[in-house]
């Protein structure tokens, strides 16, 4: 398919060059490569937080870290993987694909996608510096109350409640972003059931975001001003109940589970039909159980508070709408293998991450039912039986995915293809190192090890299993330098990709790789789920899929925009609100230091409103010159 | 799998500010979504803790008569956004001026008459550290304070376009979508005000 | 399910349970322990009623691990592309009767495993009845506190005790438990699953452990994160015979006796003016008056000298141990106490008060003698 370059028709010329472009940048896919960016950066950050925990626990009575480094780098490990690794790189993925696969231009507001991101990056660097500036949050990524309000000379809850706050605020801002493109920016033709699964999971993800992180806000803002203003929302002497917290962030917490999974469930959704050379087995099947797993997420957030006494009566009916979620993830993982069956499956890389995942993943899915067995629970809750499972979800499931899917869509970013022998090093390392790390945590948890803890004892039978686990997570770190090095390398020593390498089934291939600023010359028609694969292929009597004859197209097969193509102008305003606004939870955060924080926030407040004021009156596309 | 291409296009060839406007209104609703769920979980926090008074003053201390009088001003701010909104699409800037002025005054007030129950709490002794129920109170309403106070900013952003005469559609802000946020925000304060002024069990 | 449980170290497994663990290797590395503090190495009867359920769901769930995994395999390797063979596959979209299969077969099994789950639930949340020894429990930043309500001693004062729990087998005790200061997590993993202590709430744990275990010790720790010593906030309970329970009770509820001469005297002045800022004895003098000093901030230290071990089970409780804890208790246990506010209570460690070795002797001489 040949594409023509329609930048005469764009009224402008786009601007791709040097920092400043990027910093102005309000192009859907720069924005998608600077949260990849950024995330695998911050990857390498929470890696070696995990690496240290794990260096620590090799042996009993580890002497690495004190109590104190254990405590912050546990807890950072557990925040920064959550809100600076996977979300960022679901969200880079979401970015750069969702415009694509739907036929659309950029998202609904390239402004507000832009100070997403900033106030992404911000928020994340503050939370990091907090190692350099007065220690890191220490309460865990569940920052439980009332430890979190308990110890308020140190700031390093502040940084939490503050950080996790701003954070929130920017999913909110893109999960309505992608709300709206999806809901009105389809190509002519694309319906919601022709939609591909990684958007349909997207927009139940987008959904639960919104939903779910105004109730941790209201959370977060409850620790702050106990920790700050001297309210007792958590106070047991005053007859606050530390177990508000725990609903608060559970409501939002087990959401947030499947905000991290439902994603990579997508690309796989998408990986394996192309690569057995059958659609998706069950699509509406697929689409409704993400749907299903979304409503259901938000009713099951007490199965993480099993020991807390809550009571038999909600204790039981908590576990059995755990035991139901399992249903629609069962369907999702039937349906999978149903698709490799009676395919011609081309096993490579990004296959390979894909069947690591529903591999790892029925691991995975299994514990967290065995979390529904009430009484089982009670023995397996806080332990790092716990902590398997759900890296067993989270990395084996959710990382996996996401990874597949660097391999797969990377040649869309780059135009050009990874390294094949590398991206297979790279899978049978994790794979093994995966497995060695955290298959060996259910035993240690069953046999009494609970999670959190800094150290050990002899004589309790942890330290095989503890050694295993720390040459395993080496083994991963291994892979993941391999997986950097052929990242790295691709952009210029990969060969070319094309437009479409893996004779693929949606939209997003039909263009340039790398795509042209506007995505696509000419809006495809969509006629079919599959639009692409529908313009290549028939199928004969057999059901079987033939070529078409060259050049067979129905007509008509693009859209012609009447006025041209309008593309919204760069501008600097998102990242000077993001970062008025972060300047301004900063002093928040030091706000008890009197006034460094006060003065902090003036100043963050007056950068706000410039870059507030300053995107307001500013036009979405400026005159062409 | 043959589509009518007339349903195809009709979505398709909508004008690029109505759609623009269609895209707005849905990541407005969004956003209101979430709201939702803010202030449900604020709310939540109040029953929870609507009779750890902790020793100190609880629900008898609401002077439901002032707070009555503040709320129907609330209300009326409402009407006189419905009217701004109208006068801005009958292209009557003038007159739309004249309303969102009123609307934001109506909101000022609304903002003035809580500063002054505040104080007259805190006199009698309930503040932010009294008891949970003063914490939650405090939170409730005053994070539904700040949402009035930010759409009074937004209103007189609003105010100050249209005297410059760049308040067009093609603009992010327009009188639509802070009409639907005021309209919000003073739902909220209805429910609010049934469920921690009036309903005390 | 009933099983016979034998004397020693070999246990008979009931049928059920032999065929329980069958399918493979893994499965029994997560079946069985012989391990001190494992959850698979049931001692009572609610960890073994836990244990059982377990057990069942393990089945369970390796049997759908083994179908799903076996089905992705097998589809890997013979559906994989194969150079002779250039025909593209069927395209096949999906099919109904299927999804409905698939959807409803996880359903049955679950609402099977969801029976007995909900019925041990349900057993095991139910109050205690009978002949019950009752035990408070208080979680604190980092040790534990025992106190049992129906042991009295002579004035009145019920039994404390801290970090060493003794129970009688055959009989259930009851644990009435809260929290000083943050949420704990009381957790004796073969006497049963864990339970949260939370500040300003109540919650309650049966155990009711074997009769064939008397003697043994049996160690469990915290288990929700608790901040700095988390990880060295453990526990030990010693399983006893009913008659060697009444014993201990009965020593237990006897004064420390105040010593009048050699080092452990000059030890009791140091106690009275140092230690007991925060620790509480109950001490007799001379003249037989039985009075009790020091505030009830940290462990009670009147039977300090029985306890096997110190520091929440951090050391074996020898005079070594306890010379070294007090000339520096952050060396053993990660502690804060420079942020001790006695104005509301929050104490997070023991101090070093820089005592001299003379002064630390004469502890060490006090303590360990108070059996």
């Amino acid at each position: 398919m040949a594409v023509t370059t329609r930048t005469e028709d764009l009224g402008y010329t786009p601007n791709t060059d040097g920092v400043w472009s990027w910093i102005t940048t309000v192009d859907h896919k720069r924005i998608g490569i600077m949260y990849a960016v950024s995330a695998l950066v911050f990857s390498l950050v929470g890696g070696l937080e995990a690496l240290l925990i794990r260096t620590q626990l090799a042996g009993p009575n580890g002497t690495v870290l004190s109590a104190d480094a254990y405590n912050q780098l546990f807890t950072m490990h557990g925040i920064t993987m959550v809100f600076a690794v996977i979300m960022p790189i679901a969200a880079a993925f979401q970015n750069y694909m969702i415009p694509l696969q739907i036929g659309a231009r950029d998202v609904a507001f390239p402004r507000l996608n832009a100070f997403a991101y900033w106030l992404f990056l911000f928020s994340v660097l503050m939370l990091t510096s907090s190692f350099f500036l007065g220690g890191s949050p220490d309460g865990a990524w569940t920052g439980y109350a009332n430890l979190s309000t308990q110890v308020t000379e140190y700031v390093r809850m502040d940084y939490y409640a503050i950080g996790v706050q701003l954070l929130g605020i920017a999913s909110i801002a893109s999960s309505a972003n992608f709300i709206a493109t999806i809901f009105t920016m389809r190509a002519p033709g694309m319906t919601m059931m022709r939609m591909p699964v990684f958007t349909w999971m997207s927009l139940v993800t987008s959904f639960l975001l919104i939903l779910s992180l105004p109730v941790i806000g209201v959370g977060l803002w409850q620790m702050f001003f106990d920790r700050n203003f001297g309210t007792l929302f958590y106070a047991a002497q005053a007859s606050g109940d530390p177990l508000l917290w725990q609903h608060l962030f559970w409501v939002f917490g087990h959401p947030e589970v499947y905000v991290l999974v439902l994603p990579s469930m997508g690309i796989v959704s998408e990986i394996l039909p192309t690569f057995s050379r059958k659609p998706l087995f069950g699509y509406s099947f697929v689409v409704f159980s993400g749907i299903a797993i979304g409503f259901l997420g938000f009713g099951v957030w007490a199965h993480h508070m099993f020991t807390a006494g809550l009571g038999p009566v909600a204790e039981a009916g908590f576990g059995i709408t755990t035991m139901l979620i399992a249903v629609p993830t069962g369907v999702k993982i039937f349906n999978w293998i149903a698709t490799l069956w009676g395919g011609k499956l081309t096993l490579n890389t990004p296959m390979l991450f894909s069947i690591g995942f529903i591999a790892m993943f029925v691991i995975g899915g299994l514990s967290g039912v065995t979390h529904a067995i009430v009484p089982a629970d009670t023995q397996q809750h806080d332990t790092y039986y716990v902590v398997a499972h759900f890296h067993y979800v989270l990395v084996g499931g959710a990382a996996f995915g996401f990874i597949a899917g660097v391999y797969y869509w990377l040649p869309k970013w780059t135009g050009k293809m990874l390294n094949e022998k590398l991206g297979k090093w790279h899978f049978w390392l994790m794979f093994l190192g995966f497995n060695l790390t955290f298959g060996p945590m259910h035993i240690l948890g069953l046999n009494g090890m609970p999670r959190r803890t800094y150290r050990y004892p002899e004589g309790l039978g942890f330290e095989f299993w503890n050694g295993m686990a720390t040459i395993g997570s080496f083994i991963i770190a291994l892979s993941m330098l391999v997986f950097i090095w052929n990242v790295i390398r691709t952009p210029r020593k990969g060969l070319p990709a094309g437009d479409d390498p893996w004779d693929a089934r949606t939209i997003e291939w039909m263009t340039a790789s790398p795509p042209a600023v506007h995505n696509f010359d000419r809006v495809p028609v969509v006629r079919h789920l599959d639009e692409l694969w529908h313009r290549k292929y028939g199928v004969d009597e057999e059901g079987r899929a033939v070529p078409l004859p060259d050049g067979y197209v129905e007509e008509p097969a693009f859209i012609e925009e009447p006025g041209g193509i309008h593309m919204p102008s760069p501008s600097f305003y998102p990242m000077i609100a993001a970062f008025g606004l972060v300047t301004l939870g900063a002093g928040l955060v030091f706000w008890s230091s009197g006034i460094l924080g006060v003065g902090m926030m003036v100043i963050g407040a007056g950068i706000l409103m410039w870059g507030v004021f300053g995107w307001a009156g500013e036009p979405i596309t400026r005159e062409a010159h | 799998m043959a589509v009518a291409t007339d349903d195809v296009f009709e979505e398709y060839e909508e004008s690029t500010e109505d759609r623009l406007d269609r895209t707005r209104k849905t990541a407005m609703w969004i956003w209101l979504g979430s709201e939702v769920f803010f202030f449900g979980a604020m709310i939540s926090t109040f029953l929870l803790y609507r009779n750890s008074t902790n020793g100190g003053p609880g629900a008898e201390i609401f002077n439901i008569p002032f707070t009555s009088a503040s709320s129907f001003i609330l209300l009326m701010s409402s009407l006189t956004m419905v009217l701004a909104d109208s006068a801005f699409s009958r292209r009557d800037q003038r007159q739309g001026r004249i309303w969102l002025i009123g609307t934001a005054g109506l909101g000022l007030t609304f903002l003035a008459g809580q500063i002054f129950e505040f104080t007259e709490f805190v006199d009698q002794g309930l503040t932010l550290s009294t008891s949970p129920f003063g914490s939650a109170f405090y939170l409730l309403t005053g994070f539904h304070g700040a949402h009035v106070a930010i759409g009074v900013l937004m209103l007189a952003m609003l105010i100050a376009f249209s005297l410059q005469g760049r308040l067009s559609p093609d603009h992010g802000m327009n009188v639509e979508l802070v009409a639907l946020y005021w309209h919000f925000v003073d739902i909220v304060w209805i429910v609010i005000f049934t469920v921690v002024y009036l309903i005390q069990i | 399910m009933q099983r016979p449980v034998a004397n020693g170290g070999g246990r008979r497994r009931s049928l059920t349970r032999t065929l329980a663990v069958v399918p493979g290797a893994l499965l029994l590395a997560a079946c069985s322990s012989t391990l001190p503090q494992s959850s698979l190495n049931p001692k009572s009867a609610e960890a073994r009623q836990i244990d059982d359920l377990w057990i069942l769901v393990l089945v369970i769930a390796t049997i759908v691990f083994v179908i799903v995994e076996a089905a992705l395999v097998f589809a890997i390797f013979r559906f994989r592309k194969r150079k002779d063979d250039d025909r593209e596959p069927k395209q096949i979209h999906g099919n109904t009767a299927l999804e409905i299969v698939w959807s409803i077969i996880p359903a049955v099994i679950l609402a099977a495993v969801a029976v007995p789950t909900l019925q041990t639930l349900f057993d095991l949340r139910s109050p205690a009845e009978g002949d019950v020894v009752n035990v408070n429990v208080t979680g604190h930043q980092w040790w534990w506190e025992f106190e049992y309500p129906d042991i009295l001693d002579d004035q009145g004062r019920p039994l404390t005790t801290a970090n060493e729990l003794h129970l009688p087998v055959g009989k259930t005790a009851e644990l009435k438990m809260t929290s000083a200061d943050v949420i704990h997590s009381f957790w004796v993993p073969p006497l049963g699953g864990k339970r949260d202590l939370v500040p300003g709430r109540e919650t309650f744990i049966k155990i009711t452990p074997d009769a064939d275990r008397a003697g043994e010790q049996i160690p469990g720790q915290c288990a929700e994160f608790c901040w700095l010593s988390h990880a060295d906030m453990r526990m030990l309970v010693f399983l006893q015979t009913e008659s060697d329970f009444a014993a201990w009770a009965a020593s237990q509820t006897q004064p420390a006796d105040i010593p009048t001469d050699g080092l452990a005297a000059s030890g009791y002045e140091t106690f009275t003016a140092v230690c007991a800022a925060c620790h509480q004895a109950v001490v007799a003098g001379p003249g037989g008056t039985v009075s009790v000093v020091g505030e009830a901030l940290a462990p009670d230290l009147t039977h300090f000298g029985s306890r096997s071990t110190l520091g929440a089970r951090v050391a074996s409780n020898t005079a070594e141990h306890l010379a070294q804890w007090i000339d520096n208790p952050s060396d053993f246990k990660a502690m804060a106490p420079d942020l001790n506010d006695f104005g509301t209570g929050r104490i997070l460690g023991m101090p070093d008060y820089g005592l001299g070795d003379d002064e630390i002797a004469g502890l060490v001489a006090l303590l360990e003698g108070w059996k």
